[in-house]
């Protein structure tokens, strides 16, 4: 038997499956019906327990195909109900299987409803996944003693540079916990990928020659990834630059604006996201704590091109002189809608723009010469 | 994007009566339409020929006409009413059938009607297959290889080609009729002959057979600003070959990985975007279990019965939402009505499962063909939610009504290992019983797969609850097991069978250590945002969300799944019992389980608990919310049914008491009541052997109407004429033995009289009597009726509404009562009192505007018929005539007779009114679908009883210049009465036999009756059947036949040589 045990005290006793380990880490929920697979490996889930509001997960087994990354970064999975015989062709091994190997701890047979609407209620909180042999007075002291890391960008980023090559357009992908989709939406567009860690300086990324730059999504507070902020300063302007969910937070930061933590985020596969300029509505995947003061833009370069339709929150930004657009969302799904693909095709656009006005402006020049 | 400005009156097109494959759905569906329109300010004409809705009350448009479906009527109404636009995609496909005839006859172009909502173009190309597979190949939609064929001899090259077995499918044809899978060249030589017959275009689609792939469902809705979202997916338990609607279904789906989820959503969405709908679509896939493989099945360009099962699967209203887009609004500005505080233009997440179960008829037809394929069977379905897929199914289990309350069938114990693996193998109505039984044979799940072709998954699931049904039966009902038992859905009545011990026995064990369901909100969003939304569902959890109220309240309780005896009628009384009782300042409360209604619409009372029907189910939500009572008059038998236990835990059962009711359900006290109040009844006896059968039948004299005591809706009655017959029928029909007697009464042929009653105990109004078309022993369900009486005397009425009164007050009857008496020899007897709303309260609500149910509903609650203005007697009859015609789905129901007897048999009804009954008749029957010849010929086959009196029919279709076909009999008294006939053989026949004459379609009407005994497959049978199969009208009560023939009359002129001296000389 293992327990769930909330900062705020509340406790759900549950079966244990998965690592036996003990972990704390931030609780938040998530409403996706499908893709557990992808959202467990997602890097952006570094340092959470996450809660599945669907209750069986599991269903479909775990496959070679669906991960996100190689070694997930969530704390642990909270579930209604595992599945222990998956059914899918793909399926190579059970959820409870892959999370021993992983040492990832799981709960299951709570109420996972209640669960979601008291983080709804009270916000993401610090909670602990513990043997119910451990005392809760003792679990809610390990609770407090414990802070969240900070540096859970520096935990998922990639430490070295690496290379995926193509004989397409050439793009830096800055790493801050990307998500193997984003990288999968390049290739099959036949780009050349660098992909570098989070730290890499703006010189070293313009010595790549790139005809972009794409800035991957990441786990927690934007702000706890300054450097990066600074590179990004220094590249707007000097590249087409293209930002997902916490690169998309990063823009924001780099050029002026405020980002704030969301009460409870949002996580799932079925957020709703109107485009301002097309007034069309998208179904989108999210993935995010934190988003961008949409007040904080009044003094920025950065034009508000989408929102949320649920909270209205900023879901995506345009640089008004640069080629700089981001959205919090993620257009690479896995999992979630496909619906906004086309983003990245917009990227490839702007990058072909880009050169185009490059050369226009070098024979401007040389006619002015 | 604001809504159009430029319409201001919607014609909205219903569908009709309840056939398979069109059921309550679209009630609720149209009834959410027309709702939204005025919402908005539109001017809401509404056409709909069935009067058991509640979508045709005058509260929902703002005209209503319930007049055929038929392009005559349709154009008559434009004419009248010359609507800006039509909104025909919440009709059915009666709705879209009609949009294509309309636009074809020209007369939307005429009156300039817009058609809202789907294209005309995506209407022919989602229909016509061959447009729909060119549109797929366009969109690189992959669809299963395939051919339209004109011709038998085109299908069965075309199989030649691509191998059996190959599936046909009927162009333009509900619910799969006419289609089926077939394994060989016989097979389908007749089943291409039969779709082809059936399809309006004469096509039919032959096709790779695909069984055994994964059936997935997308709901998907889009606007005209390419907004595209899909509200739900839904996995058959049951694979490709088994039609959608006879499936099992589960929602979400289940065994989809993200990529696949996605894959599929995309085509879905493609598809809706090619065919650029304005509304709702629902889009059916095949996938390969094995692979990424799949293929696009088919499309419904409409708000189909999926939509309304994934309505209420996630609460998101989607013919509401449907109507509201189709007159210009956006999904981004249309609030989310069950959060509303977020807009409709999102995906609904589930933190649920939800299982779709069909209710099959065959406990009607025991003798029908119960195998499942490709032509939908069933006549309704139950939902179920719960936590976890076991839950939800034994949940769903138990919401059946059928032979057994929980899972396990008794019958199927019997069966050798060697008849499970057949029918397994065949799959038909009760597989899911069998599956849980071969699991109690321990059968390995391989070998279940095999069989089946059902996914592993779904067979885990039944095999975990199997298993613990093992381990209590190893280990006794620990509490530790009772808990794990309930958490995973078991019903007390299932735990009492394992444990071999009483449910009652289990309940008083789960309260005493309070072992209690929680209940839990449908919300759309797993809990995301906050919800005020009174949508619950139990489960045994944690946390309740239900909070009880100190408000005085009432539970009302629904009739569940739409059957043969329990139709939308209920419904309809349901509701406005529920609106009746808001309005009077109570919390109404109600518990129901069919997803196609409008009961079931959150927004109608206020608060819905989607749960089971059975008395732990009902008594669950009676602990927590403690109402004043509970009312079950307007569920029909399923709430009957349960007043006794109901009582017995000391539930307030609110109007008519439970010993009321009793006096009237049981044979005895119901004799010693009319005994007592001196009203007459027909004589009978209840016999427990067959020597007493018979003595009992020399007593009482010949004709008889004989039944079993054990069984409701009229099943496994008959009449018998002698004593051959009531020999066979026993011998057949019901088994004797001690503790189950049969019924036997003196059958009386005359003229039945049917009178629905409000009694507030002393005041006895009447708002109506009807009269039935066919004499008593036709049931009342498939009598057509009408009203006002026609031929009913001052006096027989006066002696209907004495005795209804002196009934009704002798009971102290609180509500509703319906009497039925026959007319014979100038006295009226009671043939039946039932102490609940009955099929006709819409019916005679609509016509006479007295709002029974609601009145019903008021008197329930105390207050008295006086102070709503009403006093004894009956109600003042309005001008022009009234009927209600039945509507049967014989077509969908192969090998099930269609003679019309004691047991009812049709699935709606339709309504006919003008000012004759001639022409109201004419209406009723067109809107039934009867197809009324005004010249042709007519085939007349009836028994020996009936000879004489087939005598005046065939006399009168000759003088209308029909030409008389007859068997060797009958054409031998026709003859003799010097009336031109044409003998044909009997079935068989070297000679031209009656089969041919039917299939050349050289007859346009049958006249056909029940040769005496109860020999199932008799020629007469095959002569019914065939009529049925090749869409011709046959008329199996004379009565019937008589009606239709002064109908021809009325509308036809005789020719005649002129006799002047004809009085003289006669």
């Amino acid at each position: 038997m293992k327990q769930l045990v909330l900062e705020d005290g509340t406790v759900f006793v549950g079966e244990g499956f998965g690592s036996e380990r003990e972990t704390v880490g931030e609780i938040v929920f998530n409403t996706g019906m499908t893709g557990y697979q992808e959202v467990i490996s997602d890097p952006s889930y570094c340092g959470q327990l996450v809660t599945f509001t669907y209750p069986l997960v599991g269903n479909y087994g775990i496959n070679r195909d669906d991960f996100e990354t190689v070694n997930p970064a969530v704390l642990g999975v909270i579930v209604k109900e595992h599945c222990e015989h998956p059914s899918n062709f793909r399926s190579e091994e059970t959820l409870d299987e892959f999370l021993k190997v992983k040492k990832i701890p799981g709960i299951s047979g709570i109420d996972t409803r209640k669960l979601t609407k008291i983080i709804r209620q009270h916000g993401t909180m610090k909670a602990m996944i513990s043997s119910t042999d451990r005392p809760v007075e003792e679990v809610l002291r390990i609770i407090q003693d414990t802070a969240l890391s900070t540096n859970q960008v520096k935990e998922v980023s990639t430490v070295k540079p690496y290379v995926v090559p193509g004989r397409g357009k050439r793009i830096v992908l800055m790493d801050f916990g990307m998500k193997h989709g984003i990288l999968r939406e390049f290739t099959k567009r036949h780009c050349h990928v660098t992909v570098v860690p989070y730290h890499t300086s703006a010189d070293e990324i313009i010595r790549l020659k790139p005809d972009g730059v794409m800035l991957s999504n990441g786990p927690g507070d934007p702000k706890d990834v300054p450097e990066a902020i600074q590179t990004i300063r220094k590249l707007i302007g000097q590249v087409p630059i293209f930002g997902i969910c916490l690169g998309h937070q990063l823009i924001a930061l780099a050029s002026g604006a405020d980002t704030s933590k969301l009460k409870f985020g949002h996580r799932g596969a079925n957020q709703p996201v109107k485009d301002l300029a097309a007034n069309r509505t998208y179904m989108t995947s999210q993935n995010h704590g934190y988003a961008v003061d949409e007040n904080s833009l009044a003094s920025t370069n950065l034009k508000l091109t989408q929102v949320s339709l649920n909270d209205n929150t900023v879901e995506g930004l345009k640089h008004t002189y640069h080629s700089v657009f981001s959205v919090q969302y993620h257009p690479e799904s896995s999992p979630g809608p496909e619906d906004t693909g086309h983003l990245f095709d917009e990227f490839l656009t702007n990058m072909e723009e880009a050169q185009v006005k490059t050369k226009e402006d070098i024979s401007c020049l040389n006619v002015q010469i | 994007m604001p809504k159009r400005t430029d319409l201001t009156k919607i014609l909205v097109i219903g569908s009709g009566p309840i056939v398979i494959g069109q059921a309550a759905e679209f009630d609720y569906s149209g009834t959410q339409a027309c709702q939204s329109l005025k919402e908005e300010g539109y001017e809401v004409i509404l056409a709909n020929s069935n009067p058991a809705t509640i979508m045709t009350d005058h509260t929902f448009a703002d005209q209503v006409y319930m007049e055929p479906l038929t392009l005559e009527f349709l154009k008559k109404i434009i004419r009248k009413e010359t609507p800006d636009a039509i909104l025909p995609t919440l009709g059915g496909q009666t709705g879209l059938n009609l949009a294509v005839e309309l636009h074809e006859s020209g007369i939307l172009d005429q009156y300039r009607v817009e058609l809202l909502g789907t294209p005309l173009e995506a209407i022919q190309r989602a229909e016509d297959r061959e447009k729909f597979r060119s549109l797929m190949h366009q969109l690189n939609q992959p669809v299963p290889e395939s051919e339209i064929v004109s011709s038998v001899d085109q299908a069965l090259t075309f199989a030649e080609e691509i191998g059996y077995p190959v599936i046909v499918r009927p162009a333009y044809t509900m619910g799969g009729a006419g289609g089926g899978m077939c394994d060989n060249e016989s097979q389908l030589r007749e089943t291409a002959r039969n779709g082809l017959a059936l399809s309006p275009v004469s096509q039919c689609l032959i096709e790779k057979n695909i069984a055994g792939f994964k059936e997935v469902e997308y709901e998907v809705m889009r606007d005209k600003r390419d907004n595209k979202i899909v509200v739900c997916n839904m996995e058959n338990f049951d694979p490709v070959g088994i039609h959608t609607g006879d499936s099992i279904v589960v929602a979400p789906s289940q065994t989809l990985s993200d990529r696949e989820y996605h894959m599929l959503r995309n085509a879905s969405l493609e598809i809706i975007q090619a065919l650029e709908i304005e509304g709702g679509c629902n889009v059916q896939l095949a996938l390969d279990p094995d692979s990424f493989q799949y293929y696009v099945i088919e499309v419904n360009p409409r708000v189909s019965r999926s939509s309304a099962l994934a309505s209420k699967a996630t609460g998101y209203p989607i013919a509401k939402i449907a109507a509201k887009i189709a007159v210009g609004l956006t999904l981004d500005e249309i609030k989310n009505p069950i959060t509303e505080t977020t807009y409709a233009c999102f995906e609904p997440a589930l933190d649920y499962v939800v299982t779709k179960i069909p209710r099959w008829p065959f406990d009607k037809f025991a003798k029908g063909n119960r195998t499942l394929g490709t032509q939908m069977k069933a006549t309704g379905e139950i939902m179920s939610i719960g936590r976890s897929l076991e839950e939800s199914l034994l949940k769903g289990v138990r919401s059946l009504e059928g032979e057994t309350e929980e899972f396990y069938l008794p019958s199927a114990v019997q069966l050798t290992n060697e008849e499970l693996n057949k029918r397994l193998k065949k799959a038909d109505d009760e597989r899911i019983f069998l599956l849980a039984e071969a699991l109690r044979r321990s059968y390995s799940l391989e070998d279940l797969h095999e069989l089946t072709r059902i996914d592993f998954f779904f067979l885990h699931k039944l095999n975990r609850i199997i298993d613990l049904e093992k381990q209590i039966l190893r280990e006794g009902l620990t509490s530790g097991l009772l808990v794990k038992a309930k958490r995973m859905g078991f019903s007390d009545a299932q735990i009492a069978r394992v444990a071999n011990t009483t449910a009652s026995e289990v309940m008083n064990e789960r309260r005493g250590s309070d072992i209690r369901p929680v209940y839990k909100m449908v919300d759309t969003c797993a809990g995301e945002f906050a919800s005020e939304t009174p949508y619950f569902y139990s489960s045994y959890e944690d946390e309740n969300e239900s909070a009880a109220s100190d408000n005085k309240k009432v539970l009302v309780i629904g009739s569940g799944p739409i059957r043969i005896g329990q139709g939308v009628e209920f419904d309809y009384a349901t509701v406005h019992s529920v609106l009746a009782l808001k309005e009077m300042g109570y919390e109404a409360i109600i518990m129901n389980n069919n997803p196609e209604t409008v009961s079931t619409d959150f927004s109608v009372s206020d608060k819905l608990y989607f749960e089971p029907l059975t008395l732990e189910d009902v008594m669950n939500v009676i602990d927590l919310e403690q109402p004043e009572g509970v009312i079950v008059q307007f569920g029909g038998q399923t709430a009957i049914n349960l007043v006794d236990s109901l009582t017995a835990q000391g539930v307030k059962i609110l109007g008519t008491t439970m010993d009321a009711i009793n006096q009237t359900e049981d044979r005895d006290l119901f004799e010693q009541l009319l005994n007592k109040l001196e009203i007459a009844k027909p004589g009978g006896e209840s016999v427990t052997s067959e020597e007493e059968a018979y003595a009992a039948a020399e007593k009482i004299g010949y004709p008889l109407v004989v039944r079993p005591s054990y069984v409701l809706g009229g099943r496994a009655m008959a009449i018998v004429y002698s004593h051959e017959e009531l020999e066979s029928y026993l011998e057949t029909n019901v088994t004797v033995h001690n503790g189950h007697p049969i019924l036997i009464d003196k059958y009386m042929t005359g003229m039945e009289i049917e009178v629905d009653a409000i009694s507030d105990g002393e005041d006895v109004f009447i708002p109506g009597i009807m009269e039935h078309i066919e004499r008593a022993g036709v049931h009342s369900g498939d009598s057509m009726a009408v009203y006002p009486t026609q031929r009913l005397t001052k006096e027989l009425e006066q002696q209907c509404i004495d005795a209804t009164a002196k009934i009704a007050r002798e009971l102290n009857m609180k509500g509703l009562i319906n009497i039925q008496f026959v007319v014979y020899k100038g006295t009226a007897y009671v043939l039946e009192v039932n102490p609940r709303a009955s099929r006709t309260v819409p019916f005679l609500s609509k016509i006479t505007g007295v709002p029974m149910a609601r009145l019903a509903t008021q008197v329930i609650m105390g207050e008295t018929l006086k102070a709503h203005g009403y006093s004894s007697g009956v109600a003042a009859k309005p001008n022009g005539v009234y009927v209600k015609v039945p509507v049967f789905s014989f077509e969908k129901l192969r090998s099930v007779d269609t003679t019309l007897g004691p047991e009812m048999k049709s699935t709606g009804e339709v309504i006919g009114y003008d000012q004759t009954l001639e022409k109201a008749l004419y209406k009723g029957m067109t809107s039934a679908g009867l197809k009324i010849p005004t010249q042709g010929s007519v085939l007349l086959t009836v028994a020996d009883k009936d000879k004489k009196e087939m005598l005046e029919i065939a006399r009168t279709f000759y003088e209308l210049g029909f030409q008389l076909f007859a068997t060797e009999g009958t054409a031998g008294v026709i003859e003799e009465a010097h009336i031109p006939v044409e003998s044909v053989g009997k079935v068989g026949s070297d000679e031209l036999d009656v089969i041919d004459l039917i299939q050349n379609g050289k007859v346009h009407v049958v006249v056909n009756t029940l040769n005496k005994g109860m020999r199932a497959r008799s020629d007469g049978f095959r002569i019914r059947r065939e009529a049925v199969e090749n869409g011709i009208a046959c008329l199996t009560s004379l009565d019937t036949a008589r009606s239709i023939v002064d109908v021809i009359n009325a509308m036809s002129f005789s020719a005649r040589a002129i006799t002047p001296m004809e009085g003289v000389n006669a």
